[in-house]
């Protein structure tokens, strides 16, 4: 018999993958469909991409069911974790992935296009961030994090009329390959240290006290090369310079995208990562991760403030939100706080959000999606006085005002940096609050306050009307009702045990 | 006396740092994209060294599969990055990277 016949390869639990297989399923089909059939009614390619994120959503829910009675586990020869920390965040890419395929409807059909194109590269991105999010291995995590980066490349450059657009898509491309580049060299170097990249086996061996000591800088550079390759992919300062020109130049779609999926992805990565393979070493990262998180949430507030283009002041207050999310992370670094819980339920009601706040500002943008700038939003509550009324419920949660879901994630972090004792980072995460308040404030008063001389109207196309209808009421229901989503969040645990096989 | 010098493993690790450095020094201070574009597949084989120098001396075949899959990465990012620049160089005859600025602020 031949040696190569003999060769069985790891048992493939297929439940497991589920997500991945729907949506690259969908992807080619959409693909393949798009170009032999040229002709399809107008919205096909939106309700399949919206169709399989909503299937993915009830896959995802029945799986943590599951994993309540069967517990936790790997997949894929240990190369993916299946518990409910990826269950979550895999439920919030598909909403994210669910909502912008609607708004990308209304952009295409605005902008005079239709096609298959970007609904196919939005779920190849989504595919990309499921991966980072319940990857177990540091390579496994590395081609996610490139799937997900690859497809945004595209995106953000894919409006080819707008010049903002190729200038981003190029800047993305350039600064993000940068950034994989020390991500991977990370990887490199806690692979020499500790002899895997599979992050269960890394933790293994830390508890077993291998000789780490001689590898030490190994190790040190490689955990430092790994968080700048996360750290850029949060926007967290200093690696954040990149966000405020992505984010404008990218269509108001595509930026929805990379606010919500894409940071839940990097974020998710980032916790998997510094809570179980780099658990032992917490006291080399969490100094590292709470200045982070202390310069980000500072500099995000600030910088929103000076800004004149809403576009860039989302992107700065996104830059913000992630440190609030770090605050959380840090959190996550004391033992038995509810750090890792924290931080994801932020995660999703940011997602909800951005998604809602982005879709206001690509309805304002009109068509050439370029009219983004504070003078464009003026006197809108005259123009659009239910959009101005959304567009400042969503504002007002970003800034924290209780009864908003906004509140419940900021309070929640915060709460869980006071737990664990970090009383300095939570303060100063009150006071950038307060600092960030400012910057929606503004863009309120601009709203509510200013006059507009010339009439001009303003289309709201139905399906982001929808979206911004649903992420309002969304924002409102949690934050009066903050209870089963705080008891949901409690339950997440990531998967610490031996891989199978 | 004939001193024969063994290559060790510092020496491959090292040499694997200063190419990162050199791409890493490329990106930052060329102005082309397509230059820089060529630094970060500099970068990406700095690492693939390193991954092979680790794999052969902890006798692990991980680390040279892991070269595979950098691989088929540095290939896919030459089509977006390469498809990206074609599609900014038609606009304009020529482009360096200080002439994209109109995002600013």
């Amino acid at each position: 018999m031949n040696s190569l016949l003999a060769f069985t390869g790891p048992d493939i639990a297929f439940t497991d993958v589920l997500p991945l297989l729907i949506w690259l399923g969908t992807a080619c089909a959409v693909l393949l469909l798009g170009s032999l059939v040229p002709r399809w009614p107008r919205g096909t390619w939106a309700a399949v991409t919206s169709v399989s994120a909503v299937a993915v959503v009830v896959q995802q829910l029945s799986k943590w069911q599951d994993i309540g009675t069967e517990g936790t586990g790997t997949a894929l020869a240990g190369a993916v974790s299946v518990d409910r920390f990826a269950v979550f965040g895999t439920i919030i890419v598909a909403v994210a992935l669910g909502l912008v395929a609607l708004v990308t409807h209304d952009y295409l059909t605005r902008e005079g296009n239709d096609g298959p194109e970007l609904y196919a590269l939005f779920i190849t991105a989504a595919m990309g961030a499921q991966i980072m999010l319940s990857a177990n291995d540091l390579i496994v995590l590395f081609l996610g994090l490139e799937t997900l980066s690859l497809s945004l490349y595209v995106l953000v450059a894919s409006n080819r009329r707008r010049e903002q657009s190729q200038e981003a898509g190029l800047k993305y491309f350039v600064l993000g390959g940068f950034a994989s580049a020390f991500f991977l060299y990370g990887i490199a170097l806690i692979y020499g240290a500790t002899g895997s990249t599979n992050l269960t086996s890394i933790m293994e061996g830390f508890a077993a006290g291998i000789a780490i000591e001689r590898n030490d800088a190994l190790l040190l550079v490689g955990i430092g090369l790994l968080l700048v390759g996360l750290a850029f992919k949060v926007s967290a300062v200093p690696f954040h310079v990149w966000t405020p020109d992505v984010y404008e130049g990218a269509p108001s779609p595509v930026t929805a995208f990379m606010a919500s999926a894409g940071k839940v992805a990097a974020f998710t990565a980032l916790l998997r990562v510094l809570v179980t393979a780099l658990e032992r070493r917490v006291d080399d990262w969490r100094p590292v991760v709470w200045i982070l998180a202390i310069v980000t949430v500072f500099v995000g507030s600030i910088l929103a403030v000076v800004q004149t283009n809403v576009k860039r002041m989302l992107a700065f207050s996104s830059i913000a939100h992630a440190g609030f999310v770090l605050v959380g992370v840090e959190a996550a670094a004391h033992a038995g706080s509810n750090g890792i819980a924290s931080s994801m339920t932020y995660l999703l009601l940011y997602t909800v959000l951005v998604i809602g706040s982005f879709t206001v500002v690509f309805v304002v943008a009109g068509k050439g999606d370029g009219a983004s700038s504070l003078d464009d939003f003026r006197g809108l509550a005259r123009r659009r006085p239910f959009l101005a009324l959304g567009f400042t419920v969503l504002l007002l949660a970003q800034a924290g005002v209780p009864f908003t879901g906004g509140f419940v994630a900021k309070f929640g972090v915060i709460k869980s940096a006071v737990e664990a004792d970090s009383y300095v980072i939570a303060v100063a995460a009150m006071v950038a609050a307060v600092i960030g308040a400012f910057l929606y404030l503004r863009i309120m008063v601009s709203m509510w306050l200013d006059d507009t001389s010339g009439e001009m109207t303003l289309e709201v196309p139905r399906l982001a009307g929808l979206v911004i209808a649903l992420t309002v009421v969304f924002t409102l229901f949690v934050g009066f009702f903050p209870g089963w989503l705080l008891d949901a969040a409690e339950l997440i645990g990531v998967h610490r045990a031996a891989p199978v096989g | 006396m004939s001193a024969v010098i063994e290559p060790t493993t510092s020496w491959f690790l090292i040499l694997s740092a200063v190419l990162f450095a050199v791409g890493m020094v490329g990106v930052m201070v060329r102005r082309n994209p397509l230059v820089m574009f060529m630094c970060i597949e500099l970068m990406l084989n700095a690492v693939n060294l390193s991954f092979v120098t680790f794999a052969r001396a902890r006798a692990d075949v991980g680390g040279q599969t892991a070269v595979f899959f950098v691989l088929v990465v540095a290939a896919a990012e030459v089509t977006v990055g390469l498809g990206i620049i074609v599609s900014i160089m038609r606009r304009r005859t020529e482009a360096t990277a200080d002439d994209l600025s109109v995002l600013k602020g």
